[in-house]
């Protein structure tokens, strides 16, 4: 197949796409670019539109209005089964009638018998099935499954492969083995990938890029770091993991690109907010709990660093310890911290605690 | 489980079974009279098979109860077929009713609008009629064993042939149809044995030469307790349990 | 759209056949049913009064429906003998569905709870005698029943009674007739929502101190109310019309609606009385029927 004209262009792009089912609209108004080679995520909580958007892709649905195209070719109101694209279900959709060898040969119909028989030994190998082209998908166990629904849906060679909550179905230590599998699989291949999940660290392992959604809507994309570090709204950045949230008023502006905010007891620096918000507006700071340090609280010299707290709890996790603490005005903030000091800090002592003004983003409360 | 669940079981099959093995057990007494045991004896499966009358009426009841079956299945799985998976239409209520109104309705009803149906438009009763009634009352069993499976049958099976480039119909005949195959053959054989027990229907919508099982042995019976029908009774409990059994195999497999 | 027109081709060509041979079959018959419970009874053939006559245009139209009238009903409603056929149907198939009831739910409720190993041949034991020859299973009960049949023969022996009991043509052997044949029908559904129900819950009830009685009482028996509803509704709407039980176990003046349109039509040949008979049948199942319809939706939930 020839390459796209030029490399810009991006594989695929949804304009305006909308899908309504009776009045609420599961998919409003999405927008998206996605790039030759590129692994894309969509990530949100179940009933954001995620599955609708993906099913709109694969043509089990038909937009309301908007266009999908997929490099010249316009793909709205064609037929799945029309459409150079294909799909791994979450649940596999592995046909339970046929045999591993005559599942993923399901796709080849169009081709030569022998071309045929070398595609689907190929695709074998390639997921180690190779021993089990006779077996019935129900004699395999899940991680199995997982390789033959991938080989099945990767047999037509399409340009873009979606993927519905791929690991779910998978047991925890299956799922970082099979997520890097993934991964290695795709950069070989170089097809795109659009990957459906409601798991932040899912798509933080497989995705360049995360679309976060929520009421039918992509409320932000970036690269995982950015989305994590710098979240648009207090939706992204209690979605990608655990996040403090601190109220206050927004102060004057900084050198560096600083703001300040002044929270109950006593004032920090946080980076200037994207949104559109002026001096006095009430907003939170997020933080993160592993970007929160802690110091003792010793009166005299250089007792304005840092925000009193009391530590009200602390708790040895293994790989961290998380504590607890209570600032003067009775809100609780959570920091976590490496394991090694966890003699230090115990619960009832008086500390301070600090963060980097960088680490910290101001929202609209 | 409790000794009191245990006697419940007990006795309710026991009710349920007890006069059906009454009847098998005479068909073997070689004495007429049901009170007296006179013996092991096939006299009476020797007599049932002599019996012209019966044997023709057996083969009226087989021809009519393929036929018919056969007919109650096409639609049954179409019916259902449109139910489950072609969601909202208008004249869905309507369908609904008429697929599963059959299957409540008294009998009496059915059989005599059929036959006012046949007489209107001047439809010779036969064997054809018998078919056409009975396929109307069978396609709502059928409808509701295969809409079962139907709606057990993950959707995402047929979505993933789609995606792999199946047109609709490759779709169904490779994945829908093989998947609900044991469904359809389950449905088939109910309406088959429905078809062949019924009595009252038929005597609404056949006509001369075409006399079924049930409605000869339905003018015997009414003429007291013989041996004979004891045998044929017997021989026709056998092969309906044959058939259930069959079908709830088939049903059972995946 | 491309992809929605030939789907919506597709789903008329499945869903046509069906619609149309059922109306053609079921729904136009029963309209014809209740054109012709409106006619007279003739000696031709067909029996009854007026035919339309194609060729007579609207005048044609017009006397055909001149001749219509509610006679047939007038008499439905005005003879005893009908009101008493529609009343004593109507008290056969409560009274069996009553007992259906009360036999059926325990019974359900055993299949429900027995191992689990079990429970698929038990089922298929009370399912093969639903689809066993309706009419051999009525028939077993008149040699069982009879003065001299075994059911007496055996009370004789035991020296439980002197002379044989009449069972045979009473409404005894109607009512038993009847729960011997629908009890399957009563079972099976009960059986399918009580299987369902969550085994944790009668753990819950047991765990906070009911015996097995209170259990079934305050927590299965709740639930399964819709099954029972269903149940009992799905035996009663095909008892009320009832043909082969009354007429073999019942006397000759066993009173049946099902019973009473066989021999007006069959013995005294008068279709248009007939028919209206069978709209009164169907007149009294409708209710049932929807109320099934409701139960059977809420038992499917």
């Amino acid at each position: 197949m020839a390459a796209t004209t030029e490399a810009s262009a991006p594989l695929l792009r949804l304009a305006g796409v909308t899908k309504r089912f009776g009045g609420a609209a599961a998919v409003d108004a999405v927008d998206l670019a996605l790039a030759e080679n590129e692994v894309f995520c969509l990530l949100g909580p179940s009933g954001c539109g995620k599955s609708t958007l993906l099913r709109l892709i694969a043509g089990f649905e038909q937009p309301d209005a908007g266009t999908i195209r997929l490099g010249t070719q316009d793909l709205t109101g064609l037929p799945a089964h029309r459409r150079p694209i294909n799909m791994m279900f979450q649940s596999y959709a592995l046909f339970p009638h046929m045999s591993v060898s005559r599942n993923v040969a399901y796709g080849l119909a169009d081709r030569p018998r022998a071309e045929r028989a070398a595609r689907v030994a190929d695709l074998l190998r390639m997921v180690r099935l190779e021993d089990f082209a006779d077996r019935r998908p129900d004699t395999l166990s899940g991680g199995q499954r997982q390789r033959v629904a991938l080989a099945r849906a990767l047999a037509r060679e399409p340009r873009l492969l979606l993927l519905d909550e791929p690991l779910t179905a998978l047991d925890r230590a299956l799922r970082e083995e099979t997520q890097s599998e993934l991964r290695a699989l795709q950069r070989r291949l170089r097809t795109s990938f659009i990957v459906v999940t409601h798991d932040p660290e899912e798509a933080m392992r497989l995705a360049d890029r995360v679309g976060v959604m929520a009421q039918g809507r992509i409320v932000q994309v970036g690269a995982t770091a950015e989305l994590y570090d710098r979240p648009a709204s207090r939706y992204v950045a209690g979605l990608l993991g655990d996040v403090n949230l601190i109220p206050g008023r927004l102060g004057p502006g900084e050198p560096g690109g600083l703001r300040a905010v002044e929270i109950a007891s006593g004032s920090l620096r946080a980076r200037s907010p994207a949104a559109d918000l002026s001096e006095g507006d009430a907003v939170v700071v997020a933080v993160r709990p592993e970007r929160v340090a802690l110091g003792p609280d010793q009166a005299g010299e250089g007792a304005t660093v840092g925000i009193p707290a009391t530590v009200a709890e602390r708790v040895f996790l293994g790989d961290r310890i998380a504590r607890t603490l209570h600032l003067g005005d009775g809100s609780a903030v959570r920091a976590s911290g490496p394991p090694e000091g966890a003699d230090a800090f115990p619960a009832g002592a008086r500390v301070r605690l600090r963060f980097a003004a960088e680490a910290a983003t101001i929202l609209p409360a | 489980m409790s000794l009191f669940l245990r006697a419940v079981l007990g006795l309710g099959l026991a009710f349920l079974y007890a006069p059906i093995l009454v009847l098998a057990a005479y068909s073997f007494n070689a004495s007429r009279l049901v009170t007296v045991w006179g013996g092991f004896s096939t006299r009476w499966y020797a007599a049932l098979l002599a019996d012209g009358p019966l044997v023709a009426a057996a083969w009226v009841s087989l021809r009519v109860a393929l036929a018919s079956g056969a007919v109650a299945t096409v639609l049954g799985t179409l019916a259902a077929l449109a139910l489950a998976r072609h969601g909202r239409f208008r004249s869905r209520p309507l369908l609904v009713g008429l697929v599963f109104a059959p299957m409540v309705m008294p009998e009496v009803i059915v059989g005599l609008s059929l036959l006012l149906l046949f007489v209107g438009i001047g439809l010779d009763r036969g064997v054809g009629t018998l078919v056409i009634a009975h396929a109307t009352f069978c396609t709502g069993f059928v409808a509701v064993v295969v809409g079962a499976r139907l709606r057990g049958l993950d959707r995402s099976l047929e979505e993933a042939a789609a995606d792999l480039g199946a047109g609709p119909v490759r779709v169904f005949a490779t994945v829908t149809l093989p998947l609900l195959g044991p469904a359809v053959l389950a449905g088939f054989l109910l309406a088959f044995t429905l078809s062949l027990d019924d009595l009252v229907i038929a005597s609404f919508v056949s006509g001369p030469g075409a006399t079924t099982l049930p409605m000869r042995l339905y003018s015997q019976v009414r003429l007291g307790v013989n041996p004979e029908i004891n045998a044929a009774s017997t021989l026709l409990v056998l092969a309906v349990t044959l058939a259930v059994l069959g079908a709830s195999h088939l049903s059972a497999r995946r | 759209m491309r992809a929605r027109a030939g789907e919506r081709w597709r789903a008329r060509l499945v869903r046509l056949p069906p619609l149309i041979w059922l109306t053609a079959f079921f729904l136009v018959p029963f309209l014809i049913t209740l054109k012709i419970s409106l006619s007279d009874a003739a000696t031709a053939m067909p029996p009854y009064l007026p035919v339309l006559d194609w060729q007579g245009g609207r005048e044609g139209w017009a006397s055909f429906l001149e001749a219509l009238d509610f006679e047939n009903y007038a008499v439905l409603w005005f003879d005893t003998f009908y009101r008493d056929a529609a009343l004593s149907s109507l008290a056969y198939a409560g009274t069996a569905s009553l007992v259906l009831v009360l036999f059926g739910t325990p019974l359900a409720y055993a299949l429900a709870r027995a191992p689990a190993r079990l429970q698929t041949l038990l089922v298929a034991l009370v399912v093969v005698p639903f689809w066993t020859s309706f009419l051999v299973r009525v028939y077993a009960w008149i040699a069982i029943l009879k003065p001299e049949g075994l059911l007496n023969a055996g009370l004789l022996r035991l020296g439980l009674i002197a002379r044989p009991l009449e069972i045979l043509n009473t409404p005894a052997a109607v009512l038993i007739g009847l729960v011997y044949a629908y009890l399957p029908f009563m079972v099976l559904p009960l059986y399918a929502v009580m299987s369902r129900l969550d085994g944790s819950l009668r753990e819950a009830a047991a765990d906070l101190g009911a015996g097995p009685v209170r259990a079934f009482w305050s927590v299965t028996l709740p639930l399964a109310a819709p099954g029972i509803a269903a149940g009992a509704l799905l035996c009663f709407i095909p008892m009320v019309g009832e043909f082969v039980i009354p007429d073999l176990l019942g006397g000759s003046d066993t009173l049946m609606l099902g019973r009473v349109l066989w021999s007006e039509f069959f013995s005294n040949r008068d279709w248009p009385l007939a028919s209206a008979v069978a709209v009164l049948l169907l007149l009294i199942v409708i209710g049932p029927v929807l109320l099934f319809r409701g139960a059977g939706r809420e038992a499917a939930r």
